[in-house]
């Protein structure tokens, strides 16, 4: 009998690496009308697998076994709802389905290796369709197709599982009612809807990535299933955008950091500070492979400047080589393409290190006012920074004591606690 | 656009000592024709049959245990489709993988309602 562990690792792994896969297989199939029918089906084939493999072992190609599993399912639900009104045959492609003749074969052909990559796209375009809100579309994503439980994904977004079942259910709803077929936009349209599918991915990473939820599982999860979706976008030939490129280039220098971010204890560490010889080399030279390679065509979006300004943090041995003046003339173009108050906030955090206190100050007070950034706590916190540098410790307390006032995350709690007693 | 029955048999013998990889050959070929006639809206449906089967004989009072008809007789499937004419039916019906197997087809027009 097999190691119980490891069947939960090698199903655990393949599960967040294929399910999505299946699933959008199984709705190309069933219609986006029946889309729990398709989890349901992929759900079965994972039980069946671990009570198999408890008894039998690991097969020698587990994906196969999988595979085939999910597939020879399809074919009961098939057969025995051929007749009912559940599943729409009216495609002619499907109506093989309800045939002894064609059935297996058109179900093989549905599984053909290279057509399962186009309709996991697909169904990641329709997720982010324009008309469901980005918190909906993340949701639906990693429930169906990164293989997250409901409470896995209530964990990444601190909320409860019932808040994540509401979510789901409109979203499933929304499929229903509109009928929404999972493709890949076609030319025209790829532009703005690659757009919506990149801003969920980073969405999902910088939850990741950025120090909200302390579980570090969850969190190293969300970074790498993120990264596998950019890069899935990157395996088939219409979705190969620059910027498709761009943000897998981002992702791959921040994610070279990660381990660098946050000490043993579990608070936050400045890049001034990181330790910059537990920087992943190898992810930083796929960043710097990527980056290269988003530089065909002519757009240059934020994501081209966010990495090329990652980049350049990644490149500097030490804190003191960092290029800070080619560091603000990305900014200076960043702010040229989205004028962001938050990118305009970092912006002011370079005039410090370029420039000092005083002009970084006089950066900051055009932000004032702002009602996005009064609930901000890099705000205050830079403001805390800033005032403690022009040697005014009350104001720089006030400030601090804002940020942690509006940040939920205990590490950067911890972090401005730190500050604050420091300071005193 | 009338519809018709076509009634495919034997093909049992020719088709058991196929090897899988044949077999599968063959399923293909049924995949490729029904779906040319999907795509064209003149599929209706069909199925082929399992081999056993029970015949009631002498108004009902009598219970065979076998299809009526066996051997090259013996009804293996069924389609139904649209077509213009007999004879374009006729024509549709020439491309059944089931003459790999040696089957007969025979096309009746579904009487009209």
């Amino acid at each position: 009998m097999e190691n119980r562990d490891h069947i939960d690792t090698t199903l655990n792994h393949l599960f967040r690496q294929e399910s999505g896969k299946m699933v959008a297989v199984l709705i190309k199939i069933f219609g986006t009308e029946n889309i729990e029918m398709a989890e349901d089906v992929v759900q079965d084939a994972l039980v069946s697998a671990l009570e198999t493999w408890k008894f039998r072992g690991i097969p020698d190609n587990p994906k196969a076994w999988l595979y085939r599993t999910a597939r020879n399912k399809a074919i009961d639900i098939i057969r025995r709802k051929k007749h009912s009104k559940t599943i729409d045959f009216s495609d002619p492609q499907k109506q093989l389905l309800t045939s002894g003749y064609t059935l297996k074969t058109t179900m093989n052909n549905f599984w053909e290796e290279h057509q399962i990559q186009d309709d996991f796209l697909g169904m990641m375009y329709a997720c982010c369709h324009p008309d469901i809100s980005q918190e909906n579309q993340i949701t639906f994503i990693l429930k169906s197709l990164c293989g997250f439980s409901t409470k896995e994904v209530a964990k990444s977004f601190l909320t409860s599982e019932d808040t994540i079942s509401k979510r789901l259910y409109r979203t499933k709803e929304y499929f229903r009612k509109h009928k929404i077929r999972p493709e890949i936009p076609n030319k025209s349209a790829i532009v703005p809807r690659t757009e919506a599918v990149l801003s969920a991915i980073y969405l999902m990473f910088n939850e990741g990535y950025n120090s909200t939820n302390a579980d570090q599982l969850i969190r190293k999860d969300l970074i790498g299933q993120a990264m596998l979706l950019c890069r899935s976008l990157l395996s088939v030939e219409r979705t190969k955008l620059p910027e498709v490129y761009a943000l897998m280039a981002l992702m791959c220098f921040h994610a070279a950091r990660v381990d660098s971010r946050v000490t043993t204890e579990g608070s936050l560490v400045l890049l001034s500070k990181q330790d910059r010889t537990k920087w992943d080399i190898a992810l930083i030279q796929s960043g710097q492979d990527y980056l290269n390679r988003a530089s065909f065509g002519d757009r240059l979006t934020m994501y081209h400047l966010e990495a090329a300004i990652a980049y350049e943090h990644c490149q500097a041995k030490y804190y003191v080589d960092t290029d800070w003046n080619k560091i603000l003339e990305y900014y200076d173009l960043l702010l040229d393409i989205a004028n962001d108050p938050i990118v305009f906030l970092n912006r002011s955090l370079v005039i410090l290190e370029l420039k000092g206190p005083k002009e970084a100050l006089k950066v900051l007070d055009k932000l004032k006012n702002n009602k996005l950034l009064e609930n901000y706590y890099v705000y205050h916190a830079t403001l805390g920074e800033v005032y403690y540098r022009l040697s005014d410790p009350t104001l720089s307390k006030v400030h601090y004591e804002k940020a942690l006032q509006l940040t939920q995350s205990k590490w950067e709690q911890q972090f401005l606690k730190d500050k604050i007693d420091s300071k005193r | 656009m009338k519809e018709f029955l076509l009634i495919i048999r034997g093909g049992h013998d020719e088709s058991a000592d196929q090897s899988p990889e044949e077999m599968q050959k063959h399923m293909q070929h049924w995949q490729q024709w029904m779906g040319g006639l999907a795509e064209n809206g003149r599929l209706v449906g069909g199925q082929p049959l399992m081999n056993e089967g029970k015949t009631l004989i002498e108004r009902g009072k009598k219970v065979m245990d076998r299809p009526l008809a066996e051997g090259k007789e013996l009804v293996g499937g069924y389609l139904l489709i649209k077509a213009d004419s007999l004879d374009h039916a006729t024509n549709i019906a020439k491309d059944c993988p089931g003459f790999e197997y040696n089957c007969s087809v025979e096309i009746r027009e579904i009487s009209p309602m």
